[in-house]
């Protein structure tokens, strides 16, 4: 599925997005147990839920033994020092790793109860149903208005013109972008402002209607005002759509999530309340990790 | 646990920033503490002198309040802190206000011991200040003890001496009551005293308060208006 002419989309988020790198290795804490995660892991009426994920990257193993749900219209973020695996975990959901060399992933990651990693399945609807937004903003080298209408056109999600161009507007709305736009659609993507390319990311994301938005450190190469309307974004999102994000601003995990995973090594130690989490952690790791104590 | 609990941070500085804040938070608890104890000193020996250095130190307590929240203040805004690091800064914040309260608290009975050597000494009443101020001292000193070595055990029973002390109040405003009806013309005198020992309950619940911080510090769990038996139940199942 990597084929990157049968999978445009995947081709180009390749190239912005290289192989997540195993970073610095992280000193264990003497007494940290990994093995269990504390917390509440599942949800009731979960829309995507995770048993027993494992990845491996040749012989290294990057996951071990990730348990989790994903409950409808939440916003859970996912957080932990460089090289935890939250990335590498944010892939499987939609099943990004599959166009890494090498990288195997074991268990099950089931979305609405089905499974995505079957053989029936094909991953360019799964990916409309997932999307994806990168940390780096990477619209393709086309008028913003091509960059919205991509999506809808190569799943024939339009029917006419005038279709297309109502998910276009709809779209850009949804992404707080419209007003600012609205007048140059014609215009390169790739010359909009880092924050409103993001933006204009996004956009694309929910042109195909997705159930679930992946969101890979979305505002770590933008600026504070850009990074405030990403999350004011973020909130309005989530009434129509679910939303996992990973984050290295700590900060930004406790304002727009309802629930936080903290990984560490590999392991899911700690899943909770975003309020519980940042205020009385239960493990010492997350407790730690937010409160800036790794050495 | 000791004061370099908060050691560990990847930044030095932010280290040293709340040793800073705890250390004058120290050095305002034992200022308050010694204040406490001079003006109930100079309630009972009629000590002119003493309770006006207690009303002139007062100042000193003020500064220090205003000193420890700008300090938090600059904290949060640089350091954003998370879980423990955070409920430390609240509870310091809210600490430092309890202290301030007792500080003029100690003022009110200060001015009191002054007012009553102007008009001669009381008649009675001394035996309940020496007695309430005694049980209300050591709440204070073990209030401030169980903030610097996080110990919630001693904060719960700090928090139960308190209504022993409410229990003590009632029983020593009755006392006076019926001193004033025998002898009318000592109401005024009387009257000190009671203040006295109203700022002296009061005292003893702003220690209480200090206790619920440390609770709440070090646990995580608000204790406020929970009651003793399910406070106690909080610092049990940790």
């Amino acid at each position: 599925m990597s084929n990157p002419i049968k999978n445009p989309l995947a081709a180009e988020q390749l190239v912005a997005d290289p192989v997540p790198s195993a970073g610095e290795p992280i000193s264990m804490h003497p007494d940290a147990d990994l093995s269990k995660t504390v917390g509440k892991i599942e949800v009731k009426n979960a829309k995507m839920s995770m048993r027993s994920v494992d990845v491996f990257y040749g012989d290294k193993q990057a996951i071990f033994d990730v348990n989790l749900d994903i409950a409808r219209n939440e916003v859970i973020a996912m957080i932990g020092p460089s090289g935890c695996g939250k990335s590498t975990f944010l892939r499987c959901l939609n099943r990004m790793n599959d166009t890494i060399e090498n990288c195997k992933v074991t268990g099950s990651v089931l979305l609405e109860g089905e499974d995505i990693y079957a053989t029936k399945q094909d991953v360019v609807p799964l990916r409309a149903q997932v999307g994806m937004v990168f940390q780096k903003p990477n619209p393709f080298p086309k008028s913003i208005y091509d960059n919205v209408a991509y999506g809808p056109r190569i799943h024939g999600l339009a029917h006419s013109n005038v279709d297309l161009d109502e998910i276009v507007e709809t779209s850009l709305q949804r992404a707080g972008l419209w007003s600012e736009v609205k007048d140059r659609l014609d215009q390169p993507g790739t010359g909009l402002s880092g924050g409103q390319q993001q933006r204009l990311c996004i956009a694309r994301t929910i042109a195909v209607s997705p159930e679930v938005i992946l969101m890979d450190e979305p505002c770590s190469a933008l600026d504070p005002i850009a990074t405030a309307k990403i999350e004011e974004l973020i909130d309005e999102l989530r009434s129509r759509f679910t939303i996992a994000i990973v984050t290295h601003s700590m900060q930004q995990a406790a304002r727009v999530s309802n629930r936080t995973a903290y990984f560490h090594l590999g392991y899911l130690v700690e899943v909770g309340k975003t309020d519980d989490i940042f205020t009385n952690p239960n493990h010492k790791l997350t407790e730690d990790y937010i409160t800036g104590r790794f050495g | 646990m000791s004061i370099d609990n908060f050691t560990g941070h990847i930044s030095q500085r932010f280290d040293d920033e709340l040793d800073a804040v705890k250390g004058r938070l120290t050095e305002m608890g034992g200022i308050v503490e010694q204040q406490v104890g001079d003006a109930i000193a100079a309630l009972l020996n009629a000590d002119v002198a003493l309770a006006e250095r207690v009303v002139k130190k007062d100042k000193s307590i003020n500064k220090l309040e205003v000193a420890i929240d700008e300090d938090c203040a600059l904290i949060l805004a640089r350091r954003q802190p998370a879980a423990r690091d955070l409920r430390f800064v609240l509870s310091i914040i809210k600490t430092t206000t309890d202290l301030e309260r007792i500080g003029d608290e100690a003022d009110k009975m200060a001015t009191q011991a002054i007012s009553l050597s102007e008009e001669g000494k009381a008649p009675h009443g001394y035996v309940e200040i020496r007695h309430i101020g005694q049980h209300v001292s050591r709440m204070l000193s073990e209030a401030l003890d169980c903030f610097v070595r996080q110990d919630v055990e001693l904060a719960l029973k700090v928090a139960q001496e308190d209504k022993a002390v409410d229990v003590e109040y009632g029983s020593a405003l009755r006392a006076m009551m019926t001193y004033m009806m025998e002898d009318p013309r000592s109401i005024t005198r009387v009257m000190s005293i009671m203040w006295s020992l109203r700022a002296l309950e009061r005292i003893g619940d702003h220690a209480r308060n200090i206790a619920e911080h440390v609770i709440y510090m070090v646990q995580g769990d608000d204790v406020r208006h929970l009651g003793l038996k399910k406070m106690a139940e909080k610092v049990k199942q940790r």
